[in-house]
């Protein structure tokens, strides 16, 4: 604890705190809008506009641009998911509990765009909808694995107990992320290898990479809006019978 | 590059604009739908505490 600045550390303390969250959520919420959407319309006029067709596959390849931030989403939330949901397992802070259950829907809806724009591309690049190879599976196992949660989530009425098994089934499904990533290296597949995270010589063209990180920052961005706004109805719901939600719903009414 | 080249691309239309429109709806799904349910909890509140303090 000695390494964490002391503002950092106040700010993570405050942020615990239900109604500071709320308050903090929602001052936040029109900056993290705008940087999105600037994001997303230089995104998809650089990949849908500006980048040249592929010389291999035309224009069906501009669904990667959708795609890959996906697929990369996908993974990236299961992670923030497992590791919130321990945070909440070990300290019992109720706000990594609310973060962890939030980031499932979000996660399973990269996870279904990922696999549903897959099968959009590889019905004309390879001819079939979906092969079980090895990336399509995992990928599969993976939006299991975010619907399990949801639904034992669901399933548990006392939600701290609920968040103790949700977050005990997500580290459990931490082993399906490296088959994720290392599964076209890892089985010969159908599904092309990494063109993007080979750092030394990426192979892609520039013009066609920009627009892709711009995706993917953008999709960011669009995750902790959307995380967010499943945490404020989380919270609301769970701290109904707490002071500063009453004091708020009777400012309301008057 | 006309309009209508663009809205084609390059005669893979239905998988291009199919997927981008999915991405968006689920997209927007996700925002909306939380942002509903949150404001339909507040006035549930409201009401109740209306009633409570008659």
């Amino acid at each position: 604890m000695f390494l964490i600045p002391d503002p950092v550390g106040r700010f993570f303390h405050r942020m615990a705190s239900p109604p500071h969250f709320y308050a903090f959520t929602e001052k936040l919420m029109p900056w993290l809008v705008g940087i999105f959407l600037i994001l997303l319309a230089c995104g998809l006029y650089g990949g849908l506009y500006l980048a040249p067709p592929d010389y291999q596959q035309g224009d069906s390849y501009r669904i990667i641009y959708i795609h890959v931030p996906s697929a990369w989403m996908s993974l990236f939330i299961y992670i923030v998911m497992a590791t919130t949901g321990a945070i909440g397992l070990i300290w019992r802070i109720k706000l990594a509990e609310i973060v962890a259950i939030s980031s499932a829907s979000v996660g399973a809806s990269f996870t279904f765009i990922a696999l549903v724009t897959g099968s959009l591309w590889g019905k004309p690049m390879w001819g079939a909808w979906w092969v079980w190879d090895a990336r399509l599976t995992s990928e599969l196992v993976l939006l299991f694995l975010y619907l399990g949660v949801i639904g034992l989530y669901n399933a548990i009425d006392d939600k701290r107990t609920a968040s103790k098994a949700v977050a005990i089934l997500a580290l459990v499904g931490v082993v399906n992320i490296p088959i994720i990533h290392y599964s076209v290296e890892w089985w010969s597949t159908l599904h092309q290898g990494p063109t993007v995270t080979k750092m030394d010589k990426p192979s892609i063209h520039v013009s066609m990479l920009v627009p892709l990180l711009l995706m993917a920052l953008a999709f960011k961005f669009y995750y902790v809006i959307a995380m967010l706004q499943r945490a404020r109805l989380e919270l609301l719901q769970r701290e109904r019978t707490a002071n500063w939600v009453k004091k708020m719903v009777t400012e309301q009414v008057q | 590059m006309t309009l209508q080249e663009f809205f084609a691309m390059g005669g893979y239309a239905f998988y291009v604009w199919t997927s981008y429109g999915i991405c968006f709806l689920v997209l927007l799904a996700n925002i909306v739908l939380p942002i509903i349910r949150r404001k339909q909890f507040l006035r549930q509140l409201a009401l109740k505490q209306k009633r409570q303090n008659l």
